[in-house]
């Protein structure tokens, strides 16, 4: 976050204060954890390990479990079967209250009765912090999101991301062992989301703090985490670097969810060239020579795919049934065969578009297919 | 649906809407801004030269009777808001906080002000909590002690605050209901529980709500007649003005000085509510939110919270119970219950109270359909045409809401004594046609809120189709706005209906005659003697049941109705 320029060198001074957090960043380990609403189950064994200091994710559709997780690392929610270390101490049963992990809600949850200065200043009054510190530390941190100016406001006079500000400063005032935050820019405005995650991330840098990003938004997700956690159905998917996964998903939800695939349902076969995998359609891709036969799917990604020449050795060739302008690229559906493929091919200026039932020849690199079994 | 779609300016140039809206003005003027002008302006005038002065002011505040009384009013009140939120606090919180079943028995509650008038209840309390009552003479067999819960104006603080608590409960419970449970997880989130986290997060917010409740239960007592005259305690400030008034005369000044105070604490407390509910919409739930957490009770915590619970309940039921006993005991008088039992009062009621009952159900019905009449007037002017100045109507309506029954009644006995019915010559204020206007002005405010909200519920989009086809602006509103507003439109009459059946203290100014004396009146002086109360009691009972009848089909009504509603927009919805 941006320090505000016109700041004076003393309070400059007090921001340094809040520059880094006074202990050392925690390990997070949650071991088999399971949580059910009533008959609904919502968790089911969930386990990730999460270094000191990462910014990770949890990345998923609604319903998928990521906001119970988070809940339930704050503490709030019916109590999960299971474990959840900080440092290797089970919190699971502890009330919210004794945690001392900070959570950034959503909604804000900013009080509209107390101004923005009281607001950053309940949780170390609750901690009994002598008054002659509260006033610099809440200074301080409100310094850090840029937003001393408007310590007296009520919550009621900010915008959107002024209020996101506030409720990161209330929340990191504290210094808490952990940092969560649920989906904390869904609720601003398409450019400000693209600041305030830049924005984000150098704070998280800056405090070297552990934090847990909860969205649905790939795109979120991808810029700024060090690792994500793509959940669904209450379990976690894949855990990784948001390129790796997308690279190497591990199902074909993980391929779907995070940018489009083609999935193309088959079997591994032996053939007088080595395995390789058939769908059908005339459509055989060589895979490794240590892959088992048997059902399988193969995923691979429209700019994988490559508008070819008629010469060329393993092609595929098609129709165009559709085309849809995507602004940097123009997304065709090419018709093998019966087999619909995603192919995004680079739009320049004055790039003429190919038309409905043009025939076309595709090659595909097997290296950029993933094959995967689920 | 977004209220600028339904403020969608009404193209038409006819003069109908005015027409209709000056004789809503006429209506409310005569019968609610001249009478109280009138009050205030008499209260300001020497009597003999009519010239302005301030000495009746200063002679209100000369006299140690009107100083005790107007202190006295002022305490009651006051301490009965004490208490009622002393009830109504331990309830809202276990409502919003537990998962259990004793929240159904809390909100029923809610309803025990409008079924029954506290002046009602207040003599069976005597017999249940006065010096010789059912609970102090068991406390004298056991203990031998005395508790005066009855003894002049503690009766009074006793029966109005568990009369008017409801006020607080519902207020106090909206408001908490409404608060998001992210505002309560960030407190605990930063350290704070239990009980400061209550004081310091959750009742500030909650706040706003219990001010308007506060305040509400503050001027209801403030101006209450009936039951500082039943309990006998004259030394207040609305007894102290319907006596001067009816035992001096309508000339007497001190009665209209008693008004001009009453409606200043009447306007005072709304200006109170409206600063604390003013930029404080505190309504913070999200979509999808929710309020704020509810845990389920350990046993022990349970059966804590039912003693609590019932123990309220009892004492809230109290004037109830004591009027069901009252109307079947034969005797009852220095004993814990009474003597022996019998139907005869119900008898004797029926007999003897036929009129009351009679001229109840006339005035009432009469008040109700005025106020729907006037109501759907009033809100088809204001949220369907351009009518200059059309909000005023609004204001003038609900402005009845700061106007004491007491107050009209003098303001309409002063301006209306020297009117003569065109046929009778009898002097308009001794009218039994007086009293139908005095309830429909009194509860119009109501009927109003009733008729607002069915009109709103009505888009513009379905006259627009009326008149597409071809429907005239009058034809639209009969076939297709008031069939659609109907279920509201009885609500509205229901309520105004019922609380005008029970309403004492405007009524008790201007009845001339027993013949033309509605039911309250009638229970008035049953209830003065000790042979009356016996029959009055079993009219109170027989009151209640059918004022409760009528607001539990009101509810009903209404609720259909938004089902209804609902299934047609969810519908709409899946069309969409």
């Amino acid at each position: 976050m941006t320090i505000t320029t016109n700041s004076s060198n003393n309070r400059r001074a007090e921001a340094d204060t809040m520059t880094t957090m006074q202990t050392a960043p925690v390990q997070i380990d949650i071991e088999n954890l399971s949580l059910s609403f009533g008959k609904t189950e919502v968790l089911k064994g969930v386990n990730l390990a999460i270094r000191p200091g990462e910014f990770f994710a949890f990345l998923g559709p609604s319903g998928s479990g990521k906001s119970t997780l988070l809940r339930a690392i704050a503490g709030f929610g019916p109590d999960p079967k299971g474990q959840i270390k900080l440092d290797g101490q089970d919190i699971v049963g502890s009330v919210p209250w004794q945690r001392n992990v900070g959570m950034v809600f959503q909604s804000y949850a900013l009080w509209p009765h107390m101004t923005v200065a009281k607001n950053v200043a309940f949780g170390l009054e609750e901690r009994k912090v002598p008054s002659s510190e509260i006033g610099p530390k809440v200074r301080a941190a409100l310094e850090l999101v840029g937003m001393a100016d408007y310590a007296e406001r009520f919550p009621s006079q900010l915008s959107g991301g002024q209020q996101q500000r506030v409720a990161l400063a209330r929340t990191i005032v504290v210094e808490p062992r952990v940092l969560l935050l649920d989906e904390p820019l869904s609720n601003l405005d398409a450019n400000l989301r693209v600041q305030m995650r830049q924005d984000l991330l150098k704070l998280q840098r800056r405090l070297g703090i552990t934090t847990i990003f909860v969205t649905h938004d790939q795109e979120e997700a991808n810029t700024i985490c060090d690792r994500i956690a793509v959940m669904a159905d209450g379990v976690v998917q894949q855990i990784g670097r948001p390129d790796e996964v997308y690279d190497n998903p591990a199902n074909s939800f993980v391929a779907k969810f995070l940018g489009t695939a083609n999935i193309l349902e088959g079997e591994v076969v032996m053939s007088e060239d080595g395995r390789c995998f058939d769908c059908g359609a005339g459509i055989r891709i060589p895979v490794g020579a240590d892959e088992a036969t048997g059902k399988a799917r193969l995923v691979v990604r429209p700019e994988s795919i490559e508008f070819g020449n008629d010469g060329a050795k393993d092609t595929l060739s098609g129709l165009v049934a559709s085309a849809e302008f995507l602004g940097g690229m123009v997304r065709y559906a090419i018709d093998v065969n019966g087999q619909e493929l995603l192919v995004d091919e680079r739009h320049t200026r004055g790039k003429k578009r190919m038309e409905k039932g043009e025939s076309v020849v595709l090659q595909l690199d097997p290296a950029q297919a993933v094959l995967i079994r689920d | 649906m977004s209220s600028a779609a339904l403020a969608r300016p009404v193209r038409f140039s006819s003069l109908g809407p005015y027409m209709v809206a000056g004789i809503v003005v006429l209506f409310l003027g005569a019968f609610l801004l001249v009478p109280v002008l009138k009050v205030i302006q008499v209260a300001f005038q020497e009597s003999s030269s009519g010239s302005f002065t301030l000495v009746n002011f200063q002679d209100f505040f000369n006299s140690a009777l009107f100083r005790q009384s107007f202190f006295n009013s002022v305490y009651v009140s006051g301490m009965s808001v004490v208490f009622a939120s002393a009830f109504a606090l331990p309830l809202a919180y276990f409502t919003t906080r537990f998962n259990f079943s004793g929240s159904v028995i809390i909100q029923t509650l809610a309803f025990v002000p409008l079924i029954m008038p506290p002046f009602i209840g207040a003599v069976a309390m005597q017999l249940l909590f006065g010096t010789n009552g059912s609970v102090n003479l068991l406390l004298r067999d056991w203990f031998g002690i005395n508790i005066p819960f009855m003894e002049g104006l503690n009766g009074v603080i006793f029966v109005q605050s568990i009369h008017y608590f409801p006020f607080i409960l519902i207020n106090l419970s909206a408001s908490l209901q409404n608060i998001d449970r992210s505002m309560e997880e960030a407190g605990q989130m930063l350290g704070s529980s239990g009980f400061r986290l209550f004081r310091r997060i959750v009742f500030p917010l909650a706040m706003p709500g219990y001010i308007a409740g506060a305040s509400l239960v503050f001027v209801k007592v403030f101006d209450d007649l009936g039951t500082p005259l039943l309990l006998n305690v004259n030394t207040m400030l609305a007894p102290q003005a319907y006596l001067r008034i009816s035992s001096i005369g309508i000339s007497d000044p001190m009665g209209y000085v008693i008004s001009c105070i009453l409606i200043v604490f009447s306007v005072f407390a709304m200006w109170v509510a409206f600063l604390g509910m003013r930029g404080k919409d505190y309504s913070t739930t999200q979509k999808g939110g929710g309020g704020l957490s509810k845990r389920d009770l350990r046993s022990h915590e349970a059966i804590l919270c039912y003693v609590v619970i019932f123990s309220i309940l009892g004492i809230v039921l109290a004037p109830h119970l004591g009027l069901l006993l009252l109307s079947f005991g034969s005797v009852w008088s220095f004993s814990v219950l009474p003597d022996g039992f019998t139907t005869a009062h119900y008898g004797t009621a029926f007999t003897s109270a036929w009129t009351f009952i009679k001229n109840t159900l006339i005035y009432a019905g009469l008040a109700g359909v005025i106020d729907i009449v006037l109501g759907t007037a009033i809100a088809y002017v204001v949220m369907r045409t351009n009518v200059i100045g059309r909000k005023w109507l609004d204001y003038m309506a609900v402005s009845a809401l700061a106007v004491p029954g007491v107050v009209l009644g003098i303001g309409y006995l002063r301006v209306f004594y020297g009117v003569e019915m065109p046929i009778t010559g009898q002097p308009m204020a001794t009218w039994w046609g007086i009293i139908v206007i005095a309830l429909a002005v009194r509860r119009l405010p109501y009927a109003l809120r009733s008729c607002t909200a069915a009109l709103q519920q009505v888009s513009p989009s379905l006259e627009e189709a009326s008149e597409n086809l071809g429907a005239s602006k009058f034809r639209t509103v009969r076939r297709i706005v008031i069939p659609l507003m109907a279920s509201g439109l009885v609500a509205g009459f229901v309520t105004s209906f019922s609380t005008a059946a029970v309403e004492l203290s405007a009524t008790i100014m201007l009845v001339s005659t027993e013949n033309d004396a509605p039911l309250a009146y009638g229970l008035y002086l049953f209830m003065q003697s000790a042979a009356g109360r016996g029959p009055g009691a079993a009219l109170g009972v027989m009151a209640v049941i059918i004022v409760g009848l009528a607001t539990y089909l009101s509810h009903r009504m209404v609720d259909r109705a938004r089902k209804q509603r609902s299934s047609m927009e969810q519908a709409a919805g899946d069309a969409a």
